[in-house]
């Protein structure tokens, strides 16, 4: 639309208005971002730097917290470290800096690996049966539809956190604590819902008629769903992808009470670096920063979705 | 191509009954007119035809066996449907071999390929081939729509008033482009529409659909010149056939139980006489003709007259019936 007819659109808010729309948003992004750039300042932070008060805005960066994240250390005497031969990197110079030597590996990396595989494991099962869900909820006459789906629905109704104490009894009885795959089905039960309720709204808006062709052109059913539905339906997937990913990376108050060792996710572990002497905070920074990747590339790649997604119908085509 | 035949087939959906008891058969290489108003079950016939849909009762056949059981894709069937018709996520080219490409065909690329230019070229779109489908125009589409269905060489056609979402230049167009192809390749074709010009225009036979029920079949001049009833002479003709009491018009012979004369423009006779018997009480100048809004007593009928036809409003008219069309209380024609 051109400038010119703009001015004079009825449907078009004016230039104050949308002025004073930036300010607000400019503003409201500002507060949600001070924590991030908080967090991630922090992580350049050298431990005495982290907790000065009042805090400090100009500081020497030092890797120190993401060596703290990566690592445990040991104390040394003086006299062991110069015994040493030259520090093989950066984290190893630093560590022997604070009279400690590296002893091996923290379980950052275990534990990010854990929610990489229990977050996208999970989303994938919640998409993959929303999504034929949604098509039968969508495409056939399914006998009680609306009772199921306003069953489906009322699963979220509660906070999950009220039903932590049977499913933690439930997952010792059947071995499924701390275990990945106990992971992966809790927080799948958790987002088919939504994932039903989502795709179902993105599926009901794709014409039958597409699906009817293929079928009289020679496709079956479930040939016609994966080459004519599924394509048109990769906005609402994308979206729907985006929101159960969230949750299951996030999730922290399960992951506390069901993972402890080997299946522990990130969000419970971050908070348990310890440093000599109290928290560790630029290593909890570092933890965090680093967990904060997956999910920031995943949306920035599914923006364009995600977008739709919450505009839901709205602006589609 | 092959011969279809619908044997006393019904459907209902819920508490509506869509069809009861059609028999129609479509003969190999004809092109068949359904006509109807909304709702009249048009739709549902093509439906259970293609296998959208199953029959409460009876039986259908496509070339001798019965399909009635068979899932859509190996009905051997093509359908056109009213909108909606192409696959958005692909451009025209990928449309058109779609049918080409399913697992119940699986030709060569080569040959899908020769298909989907060949036809391309016949419904005049093969210079956008590599556009993305939701570019074209409305008129664009809808023939890529009928091209995906001439790709193959289905026992029957099906369309759905497919030039119904389109204006009444390119319905003109398109009506005729159909008709040409359908006499090219000689091909078997069940055509759905409410618009009674293209099933004048297109039809080798005309089926008139009203509740669910085939009223009549037959060839276009037959059921203009000799409908069954009040219904199927109410659905062809321009301006609106005119129903007048028996005894209101003089002229024609009505055999005893005569109840309704319907009167089309031919079958009214206008002289002008200060006495008449009836009065002008509009005029609607189309350019090429006019209608004739013309009052006997309290009844209004509407006529086609010449442009150059000296008369104007409120003038006094003799009109008499020549040959008009007797229907008795019940609606049926009587001859």
């Amino acid at each position: 639309m051109s400038n010119a007819t703009s001015a004079h659109s009825v449907v078009e808010p004016s230039a104050t208005t949308k002025r004073i729309a930036g300010i607000i948003v400019v503003l409201y992004a500002i507060v949600t971002m001070v924590p991030l750039a908080w967090i991630f300042m922090t992580s350049f932070k050298s431990p005495p730097d982290s907790i000065s008060y009042p805090p400090k805005l100009v500081f020497t960066p030092t890797l120190e917290g993401y060596c703290n994240l990566f690592t445990t250390r040991t104390r040394q005497t003086p006299e062991y470290i110069q015994s040493l031969g030259p520090p093989q990197s950066t984290c190893d110079e630093i560590t022997r800096s604070r009279n400690m030597v590296i002893a091996g590996p923290s379980n950052y990396w275990p534990r990010f690996t854990n929610s990489m595989v229990i977050a996208f494991g999970s989303t994938f099962l919640a998409v993959f049966l929303g999504t034929l869900a949604a098509y039968g909820f969508s495409r056939f006459r399914v006998p009680l539809a609306d009772d199921l789906l306003f069953f489906i629905l009322s699963t979220r109704m509660m906070p999950p956190i009220a039903v932590a104490i049977p499913i933690y009894l439930m997952y010792r009885e059947l071995g499924l604590s701390d275990t990945a795959l106990g992971m992966i089905l809790l927080y799948t039960a958790v987002n088919v819902s939504l994932a039903v309720w989502l795709l179902k709204g993105f599926i009901d808006e794709i014409p039958r008629e597409y699906e009817e062709a293929a079928m009289i052109d020679g496709y079956t059913r479930l040939q016609a769903f994966r080459k004519v539905v599924l394509p048109q339906a990769t906005t609402g997937i994308a979206a729907t992808a985006i929101f159960c990913l969230i949750f299951a990376w996030n999730e922290y108050a399960f992951a506390v009470l069901l993972t402890s060792g080997s299946a522990q996710t990130a969000p419970p572990f971050i908070p348990t670096i310890i440093g000599e002497g109290g928290m560790d905070w630029p290593a909890v920074a570092a933890g965090t920063t680093i967990f904060l990747v997956p999910i920031l590339v995943f949306t920035i790649l599914l923006r364009k979705q995600l977008l739709r997604g919450i505009t839901f119908g709205a602006v589609r085509k | 191509m092959a011969e279809v035949t619908l044997t006393d087939i019904s459907k209902a959906f819920g508490e509506t009954q869509a069809l009861s008891n059609v028999n129609l058969t479509v003969r190999d290489g004809e092109f068949v007119v359904l006509l109807g108003p909304t709702g009249s079950g048009k739709t549902t016939t093509l439906r259970l035809i293609a296998g959208l849909e199953k029959p409460d009762a009876g039986r259908v056949s496509i070339a001798g066996r019965d399909v009635v059981s068979e899932a859509p894709a190996s009905r051997d069937v093509a359908f056109v449907f009213q909108q909606y018709s192409l696959y958005p996520h692909l451009t025209v080219y990928e449309n058109l071999a779609f049918p080409l490409r399913s697992p119940a065909r699986r030709l060569p690329e080569t040959e899908i390929d020769a298909r989907v230019r060949e036809v391309a070229k016949m419904v005049r779109i093969d210079h956008k081939l590599e556009n993305r489908s939701t570019k074209l125009s409305g008129g664009e589409m809808q023939r890529v729509a009928i091209g995906r269905a001439l790709v193959r060489k289905p026992a029957i056609y099906l369309m759905d008033e497919p030039l119904s979402s389109l204006d009444a230049k390119l319905r003109g167009e398109l009506r005729l482009e159909l008709k040409r192809i359908q006499n090219e390749i000689g091909s078997t074709l069940l055509y759905v529409t409410h618009d009674q010009v293209e099933a004048m225009t297109m039809a080798d036979r005309i089926g008139i659909l009203a509740g669910g029920r085939l009223v009549q079949i037959g060839t276009p001049r037959e059921i203009y010149s000799n409908p069954a009833n009040l219904h199927v002479a109410a659905r062809l003709g321009q301006p609106h056939i005119n129903l007048i009491p028996e005894g209101l018009l003089p002229g024609g012979s009505a055999p005893t139980g005569t109840k309704t004369i319907g009167a089309r423009t031919e079958h009214l006779e206008i002289v002008r006489s200060g006495q008449g018997n009836a009065e002008i009480d509009w005029i609607e100048h189309l350019g090429d003709q006019n209608h004739l809004h013309i009052k006997v007593g309290q009844h209004k009928l509407v006529t086609l007259a010449d442009p150059y036809l000296a008369i104007g409003r409120g003038d006094r008219i003799d009109l008499k019936l020549r040959n008009p069309l007797y229907f008795d209380a019940g609606g049926q024609r009587l001859t």
